[in-house]
Formats: structure tokens, sequence, C-alpha cells
């Protein structure tokens, strides 16, 4: 799946854990501008790993901080 | 300058405002005299202990006592060394001895602590490139141990095994895998289906750790913990455990049939490089560790108290962490911080001592009032800690 196929996908995937309808961007921060807490976080990564049949280990979790950052992320892991 | 401190003004601002309001600060009680495992003096009051993880009351035993005041008079009162130069006293052999046999398994390693056991030996075995597959609701010593190695760190939804299953078929091909579970969990008190998990990671490959801080002494036949409880210890690669709860002093091991285990004396850091257990603290646990091989009737005594303490309080309208009682920890469900801190106070009046946890050291942001029952708790101690519950709840407003 490329970039912009994957990034519609999460958009999708994104959906029921944007509570308060905050407009996302690339830029958008998750713990910043989404605010969540971790079980959130989990919940989230877990749908996207379940969707895209991958792992997002804890240490790569670390480096991806903003919603454009996740797009790339999950587009290389796909391989 | 930035003041490295601002980090905490949250948490600063929490407590602060949590004892603005005149609650005793639930963490900063003092037992000022310990009359017995059950009973100790706490700010000012006779307090009934029920928030210890003393659960075997082993800390008061006549022959736990002797040994330890004999290997002060033989040995001293600290071994001032790391185990592998001049930490390792005959009292350190004695307890790796004690720990095989209560096992039945062939290595037995001791630590200083609990935490440093898991510190030591998940960030050890799991190195670069390998994975580690863990429950979500994992103990801070278990993440601590993640994330001082250098492993990938892959958390799945609590006692989820599905979602274990789908994490491990994920790993990369030829990748090392180690699943860490535990056998109770300590902040609810439910337990992992074990049988069932660990079957699934030895189909892929995976080796077991298991902590069973909180279930040596107490669950399964011979007190070893869930996994012999389940019948799966043999699966069980690595056991983890701890002197501080069960054998009533302090002090972590890990155990182990692995051939090459021994090895883990020289590569461990945190073996290495700390200094050993004092002597009297290594008797004592060797001598508890040998009685726990036969305390059928305490394990008996403390399943009754666990099932009349959670019976007692379900019926009287508390929530509690589980719907049946699954180990010797009751966790009692509060709306909020603010009012379980106020229960926590009302029950502390009452004469009555559990822990007060809450976010983030609990499951989805609870505030939880835990009780940790002990085997010397009397049947009748147990009825008035559910008096003490009653009049507690209704005075704060929680039933």
């Amino acid at each position: 799946m490329d970039r912009a196929a994957t990034a519609e996908k999460i958009a999708e995937l994104i959906e029921p854990f944007n509570k308060k309808g905050i407009a996302i961007t690339e830029a958008t921060t998750f713990a910043g501008d989404l605010e969540w807490d971790s079980l959130t976080v989990m919940d989230f990564v877990a749908a996207i790993e379940d969707d895209f049949d991958i792992i997002i280990s804890m240490n790569q979790q670390a480096e991806i901080e903003t919603y454009g950052q996740l797009i790339d992320a999950v587009t290389k892991l796909q391989g | 300058m930035t003041d490295l401190f601002s980090k905490f003004d949250p948490l600063i601002e929490q407590r602060r405002a949590l004892l603005a309001g005149g609650v005793e600060d639930p963490f900063n009680l003092v037992m000022e005299r310990v009359i017995s495992p059950t009973v100790a003096v706490c700010n000012g009051r006779e307090t009934i202990l029920l928030g210890t993880y003393n659960y075997m009351g082993m800390t008061f035993d006549p022959d736990v006592i002797a040994s330890g005041k004999q290997a002060l008079d033989d040995y001293g009162s600290g071994t001032t060394g790391s185990r592998v130069l001049n930490g390792t006293y005959a009292g350190h052999k004695l307890c790796e001895e004690a720990l095989k046999e209560f096992y039945g398994m062939d290595h037995a390693m001791v630590f200083s602590t609990g935490y440093q056991a898991n510190l030591g030996i998940i960030s050890t075995i799991a190195g670069k490139g390998d994975y580690i597959i863990l429950d979500i609701d994992s103990h801070a010593s278990i993440w601590d141990g993640c994330k001082m190695g250098d492993a990938e760190v892959v958390p799945f939804k609590h006692n989820d095994i599905e979602a274990m299953e789908k994490r491990l078929k994920r790993v990369p091909e030829g990748a090392g895998k180690l699943v860490v579970l535990e056998g109770v969990y300590s902040m609810l008190g439910d337990i992992a289906p074990l049988k069932e998990m660990i079957r699934i990671a030895k189909e892929h490959g995976a080796m077991v750790l298991v902590d069973e801080a909180h279930s040596m002494g107490f669950i399964g036949p011979n007190g070893r913990g869930v996994a012999e409880d389940q019948g799966c210890l043999a699966d069980v690669d690595f056991v983890i455990g701890t002197f501080s709860k069960s054998v009533g002093t302090v002090g972590g091991f890990c155990v182990s049939n692995h051939p090459k285990f021994e090895i883990m004396r020289l590569v461990c850091r945190p073996y290495v490089f700390t200094a050993s257990l004092p002597p009297s603290v290594v008797h004592t646990a060797a001598t508890s560790i040998r009685k726990l091989m036969h305390a059928g009737n305490k394990r008996a005594h403390l399943w009754e108290n666990s099932k009349t303490l959670h019976k007692g309080l379900r019926d009287k309208g508390f929530q509690l962490g589980t719907s049946e009682p699954q180990s010797a920890i009751i966790a009692v469900i509060m709306p909020d911080l603010k009012r379980g801190a106020a229960m926590w106070e009302a029950l502390l009046h009452e004469g009555l001592y559990v822990n007060l946890a809450r976010p983030p050291a609990t499951p989805a942001g609870m505030t939880l009032l835990r009780c940790s029952l002990c085997a010397e708790h009397s049947a009748d101690q147990v009825e008035t800690i559910i008096g003490m519950f009653e009049r507690a709840g209704k005075a704060v407003g929680i039933i």
C-alpha cells in the first residue's frame, strides 16, 4: 500500500478514537493535540496493527509524535 | 535556568489539592510499632493491617526470627559486596537450595530485590533484535526491565489471549521471542489464563517468563504459584519471585531449568553491580521458604479469608476488581481519587490499613482500595474488617 492509500486507511481507523472531533493534519500530535491517555494509545495502536498486520513496537512508538510520522512509519512497516 | 523539577508540577498540584482537603496523607503513613503480621500501631492508632502482601504471615514466625538472629551473630550485619565478589555467603547458597527444592527446578539465583530480579533477567536475556511480548498491565519492574534492555517491546491487551497470539505471529522470522506474564496481577488481584497463553507462546517458539510474586506460597498445591495450579509450570522457562511478600523479608529471585542458566551470574548487571542481601535476610528467607513447603493448612485458611472478605464486601454493595476471589488480593473500586482518599482515611480512623492505589499504577485510570489478606487474619478479624468497610463506606457515601 502506498503512502496515500495508507493515509486514507489510517484516517478511517482514527475516526472512532478522535472523540473530541479535532481536525487532524500531518502535524497533529497524539499526546499534545489529541490528549490521548496511554489506554487510548494502546487501543489505537492495536487497531492499526491488526488492520495492517504489522507490529509497531514501543520502541518505534516512542519515535512517532505526529500523525504524519505515523503514516510514514506504517507505510514503511508494510515493507 | 530551566527547573528540571517543573515536569512534576501537575503531580505536586494534585497532591496539594488532595491534602488541602484535610485528608491524612495516604503516602506518608508510619508504622510506629508492629504487633503481629496483622496488627500494628500506625499514626498513633492500633490498626488491622490489610495491605501488606504479608500473605502467609511469616514475618513473626519464631523459627524465621531465630534463624535471622543467629545469622546476625554468626555472619555480621552485612556482606558489603557483590554476589560475584565477596558477597556470596553460606546463607545465599542455602536460600538458593531452598528455592530449587521449593520449585523443583535446577537453578535458582537470588537478587537483592524482586524489582532487580525482573530488571536483571528481562534486560539481559532479551537483547537487540529480540522481541518481548508482554501484558500491558505488567508491573513497573517488568516495564523497566524492558526499557533497560535493547529488545523490541510489544505489549498486548490485559489477559487477551488472541491479542497476544496475533502479536507473536507478526514477529519477524528468526527473531528471539520472550513472552512475559504474571500469575496474579496485583492491582485487581486477577489471575492470568497461563495454561492457554503458555501453550500458544510455546507453539510460536517463544521462551516464557512468569512473575509469580503475588502467588508464591499461597496458590497451587505446593504454593509454587498460578502456573503450578494450572498444571503448566514445567513449560515456564523462568519464574520470577520475591521474598517481600509470602516469604516475609526482602529480596528477589529467578528459578529456571535452562541448562545454561548459571551464566546469568556473570552477565546480569543488576545482579553483579549491587551488594548482596545481608546474612540475616537470606537466613530468614531460607527458613521461611522451607516452612512454606508444608503450609497447606495456612493456604486453606487464607483462601477462606479471601472468599469471606470478597463475599462480605460484595454483599455490602462495594464494587470489586474481580467477580470471584482469584487470589489473596481484593481490590475495591472507588469512584474517584478524592472519594478514594476520603474512604482510605475513614478506614484508617476505624483502625484498618489498606493500600490506596491510583493512576498511573492502576489500569484504566482507576482509584482502588487494595486489600491483601493474610493467613494469620482470624475469621473474627475478617468479620471486623467487613464491618469497618460498611461504616466507612456509608460515612463517605460510597455505598
